[in-house]
């Protein structure tokens, strides 16, 4: 059951290989043997969003890939990605209008949030409610985090 | 004291009240932003084990036989366990609570011994060096099951051909009945009896973070260290060390970042507690949490009432009277240590609540069946009771050919008959039903939307209004719990600190969710001491470390444990004048404490920095008058006595648009109108609301935990089960009314329950005023396209 293979990619910055279960998930990879455990663990089959990270420049759901597959791949997760400064405007945006509340989703509604931005720098409320709709908040309701979004897409954040 | 006692500084002087009342951004969130918390899961130990649960596939069946014998060979097993060898090690519980009277329950296992009574029900756990590892030693696991009746139905329950628990006589845990008597002459004289029965579904709480708990034992001082994802810290410490058998002293129990709690976090659960006992049996630190499949299986679940009201109403448009028949199933057991008495038991007090009527009637079951178990879920019996009271309200004023908001105003309890003491008992110090009416109104823009919802019916467009008034428990005293017998505190208490840097430190037992607590109680603290808040920690979570007290439940956060911060605040504000007078060798009343300084009171002229105030005080205590003691920490503690229960109201507005072909609502606003009195930080309470409003939502239009008739959950997963994701959900407009409690010198109230109270109602209200033309109306949660085409008679 535990087969067992080298795995060897780059995540924020360091390359790494580590000889894992072929079954382990990507989302698994990076907290339990990177110790990265800004990527959270909501539902594991896809729906909530709180795994996401970003592999080769695309965010996919950590618990919907395994980390074999990421084999040569560039991984960056809200650690790296926190510390290159790139989410910054987000996260302040974030911080101000309160657009987190238990911070368990945050780190892959940031993910999903920069990457609708990086694709469509002026969406407009239904555009970023609609790239949101695969990240699960239960604290907010959302406004705040669309605030947030529209505050940075208007150059304000 | 009220409000009259802010702003919050010494007498005299010329300030503001300080960062009462401002939006300021929570200072704790930072870390989160960079996915830098500290949620259980993400702990580190040295020999940490993990635990999966082998659960009931049936939903009521005896176990007839366990075979560990693969499941033990299998890589990475610690050990496998059944209840009788956790039993050994953890008491049972039986949850009931004496004010409650007649409520009944069975001893309820940490693991299932010889029955299973709910599908998902742990009846066994396996304990390995990976989580995946015990789950694959999970499937190894071979048992034999002899399959007992499931009673699903609560009517069949109710009858009672087939008792699930033969001990206690009947499947009835709780019921309850009141009369004010003269319900029957006032239906009798009524020009108009309205009655409808309505059904809520069952639903959860879906935190994104599953249930966690990482228990760790320590042999050599039996001790045992819990670091637990709860909303209730002491509570849980208190269980621990009871059912453990360890002194309570003994216990500490640690809440470091939690990932949602909801009220689901704050109950005891069996897999839970045989955690902390497999810890203490292998002598090593284990972790379990659960996964979002067992969640749907094992959180408490909330809800699931049909209720039948009827409403008596002169054609003037007065209300005369309610009549409740409620009847509710709460699962097989009754749920530690606060029963799964209590929401029906609010559904009685609350029905009927923001109106001037008289008389009242009410019956209410509450039924157990082989489900999984309910309990206390954000808002607790409100959304039931102000949907059901709202919906007959709206129906009234529909044959009464008035408008609802109109028929409101003439019921509404005048803001002026105060204190009032409401039919069912509960008493109101202070609220104010018609202002937040007519703020509501004139943010919403009442008449022109009615104009617009009127033009958009000609062109055959579906539009609907709803209106929800509410009343809502918040900041309970002792008679909640306490008085029953439960060991839950409902005071709390905050220990503040002045550093030597001239830094404060903020210890305080309400706990962390994310709310903002933290962010609020540094507001105060700054506040009260005079320092600005970047020089403000606060510290949460900690039975080892903060002050006894409840944490968080019920909307008590800011109303108690706010007030203990200010009281702490203000105490240490006076110790330190004391011992810049010393070192000033001046009038303590000339001197107060202004942006991290000592300053004269008069001139405001700065005579001592904070940081050399603390220098002093630690380090050259020696310089100060030989009989001069400085103290530099305070604690102070706050319990609400004067009420039961500190009422908040509030009133919100739904607007749909129904479209009759497919049954699909569209949310195109919603509106909040609150009275939480204090507001501490505007952001922070509108931010509540919305979050608690969508949860609202959720509950009338998508979520519900489905059961075949065999009592199999069938949507037990996030797939099947909806929550309101962005897309659909409205823009949600907060407006306040501030009427400060008179209790404390804070005044604040709760604000954590209005949106989830409000807006199942809201909504109802709305789409059936978008179908009245249609000739339609639905009265069963959630309002799904199917429910809402079968009431215009379009499916089967």
């Amino acid at each position: 059951m535990d087969e067992t293979l080298d795995t060897t990619l780059n995540v924020n910055g360091t390359q790494v290989t580590r000889r894992i279960p072929a079954r382990m998930n990507l989302v698994d990879f990076l907290r339990d043997e990177l110790d990265l455990t800004g990527s959270h663990v909501g539902c594991e089959h896809g729906v909530c969003g709180a795994c996401t990270v970003r592999v080769d420049g695309e965010i996919v759901r950590g618990c919907l890939m395994l980390a074999v597959q990421a084999n040569g791949c560039k991984v960056e997760t809200i650690e790296g990605l926190s510390d290159s400064g790139e989410l910054k405007k987000l996260q302040k945006a974030f911080h101000d209008k309160n657009a987190l509340q238990c911070g368990f989703c945050t780190p892959g509604m940031l993910l999903a949030a920069q990457d609708l931005l990086k694709h469509n720098p002026k969406p407009d409320r239904e555009q970023i409610r609609a790239h949101l709709s695969g990240n699960y908040c239960r604290c907010t309701g959302y406004q705040a985090i669309v605030d947030a979004i529209e505050e940075v897409a208007n150059g304000k954040g | 004291m009220g409000k009259a006692e802010l702003p919050l500084h010494a007498p005299g002087t010329q300030l503001d009240r300080g960062y009462i009342g401002q939006s300021v951004p929570r200072p704790n969130a930072q870390r989160l932003l960079q996915g830098r918390g500290a949620f259980t899961d993400d702990l580190r130990f040295p020999r940490l084990a993990h635990v999966a649960f082998f659960r009931s596939p049936y939903a009521h069946a005896k176990i007839r036989k366990l075979d560990f014998r693969h499941a033990l060979k299998s890589p990475g097993v610690v050990g496998v366990f059944d209840g009788r060898a956790v039993a050994e090690y953890c008491t049972p519980w039986v949850a009931v609570l004496g004010h409650l009277k007649g409520i009944k329950s069975p001893p309820q296992h940490a693991i299932a011994i010889e029955r299973a009574c709910w599908q998902g029900e742990a009846c066994a756990a396996v304990v390995a060096e990976s989580r995946s590892q015990a789950e694959d030693a999970v499937g190894l696991i071979e048992a034999e099951w002899e399959e007992l009746p499931a009673v699903v139905d609560m009517q069949e329950a109710l009858a009672g051909k087939y008792v699930i628990h033969p001990e206690l006589g009947d499947n009835v845990c709780f019921k309850r009945e009141l009369d004010t008597g003269g319900v029957d002459e006032a239906f009798a004289q009524a020009d108009v009896v309205v009655e409808e029965t309505y059904g809520f579904g069952r639903h959860t709480g879906v935190c994104n973070e599953g249930r966690a708990i990482l228990a760790d034992y320590n042999a050599g001082e039996h001790s045992l260290t819990v670091y637990h994802a709860t909303q209730a810290p002491h509570m849980m410490q208190d269980i621990f060390s009871r059912h453990l058998n360890i002194p309570e002293a003994s216990v500490r129990v640690i809440t470091k970042d939690v990932g949602g709690s909801f009220g689901i976090k704050v109950h005891v659960y069996p897999d839970e507690m045989a955690t902390a006992a497999l810890s203490v049996m292998l002598r090593r630190p284990v972790k379990f949490v659960a996964d979002r499949l067992e969640s749907f299986l094992s959180d408490i679940h909330a809800r699931e009432h049909k209720v039948t009201v009827r409403l008596a109403c002169t054609k003037a448009g007065e209300i005369l009277a309610f009549d409740l028949d409620d009847l509710t199933a709460i699962g097989p057991y009754s749920v530690y240590p606060r029963t799964s008495g209590i929401e029906g038991n609010q559904v009685v007090n609350l029905t009927g609540g923001p109106y001037k009527h008289q008389k009242y009637r009410a019956k209410m079951n509450v039924v157990f069946t082989n489900k999984n178990v309910t309990c206390q879920y954000r808002a607790v019996g409100h959304p039931i009771a102000v949907a059901l009271t709202e919906a007959i309200v709206d129906r009234a004023a529909l044959e009464l050919k008035m408008d609802p908001a109109e028929f409101r105003r003439k019921n509404l309890i005048p803001d002026d008959a105060y204190p009032y003491t409401f039919p069912s008992g509960i008493k109101f110090e202070q609220l104010s039903h018609h202002q937040v009416l007519q703020k509501l109104l004139d943010t919403m823009k009442y008449g022109e939307l009615r104009k617009e919802q009127e033009r958009l019916r000609a062109k055959r467009i579906w539009r609907g209004i709803g209106l929800a008034a509410m009343i809502e428990v918040t900041n309970p005293s002792p008679a909640f719990y306490g008085v029953g017998g439960a060991r839950i505190s409902a005071q709390d208490g905050a220990t503040l600190r002045l550093e030597p840097t001239g830094m404060v430190t903020v210890m305080c037992s309400v706990t962390e969710q994310g709310q903002g607590t933290e962010g609020i109680f540094a507001q105060i603290a700054a506040s009260a001491v005079g320092v600005t808040m970047d020089k403000v920690r606060v510290i949460t979570g900690d039975t080892g470390v903060t002050p006894y007290g409840g944490g968080t439940w019920a909307s008590r956060g800011a109303g108690i444990g706010g007030e203990a911060v200010l009281q702490a605040g203000r105490a240490l504000r006076s110790n330190m004048l004391d011992i810049a007078a010393a070192m000033l060798k001046l009038d303590k009343a000339e001197l107060d404490v202004r942006d991290n300084a000592v300053v004269h009171k008069l001139t405001q002229e700065e005579k001592l920095p904070l940081a050399e105030l603390g220098r002093v005080g630690y380090f050259r205590p020696d310089t100060l008058p030989m009989d001069f003691q400085a103290e530099l920490t305070v604690t102070r503690h706050y319990t609400p006595r004067q009420y039961g229960f500190t009422f908040t109201n509030g009133i919100q507005a739904s607007y749909v648009e129904v479209d009759p072909d497919t049954g699909f609502v569209k949310l195109l606003k919603h509106w909040c109108i609150e009275d939480a009195g204090t507001v501490i930080n505007p952001m922070l309470v509108d931010e509540q609301i919305r979050g608690g409003v969508v949860q609202g939502i959720g509950a009338a239009l998508f979520e519900e935990c489905l059961y075949g008739p065999d009592g199999q959950m069938l949507n037990a997963n996030m797939a099947d089960y909806l929550v309101p994701m962005a897309l659909e959900m409205p823009d949600i407009v907060c407006g306040h009314i501030e009427t400060p409690t008179k209790q404390s010198q804070l005044g604040a109230k709760g604000v954590g329950e209005a949106g989830t109270a409000g807006a199942p109602g809201a909504v109802m209200n709305a789409i059936n005023d978008a179908l009245a033309p249609l000739g339609a109306r639905v009265l069963t949660m959630p309002f799904t396209p199917e429910r809402i085409l079968r009431a215009l008679g379009k499916v089967a």
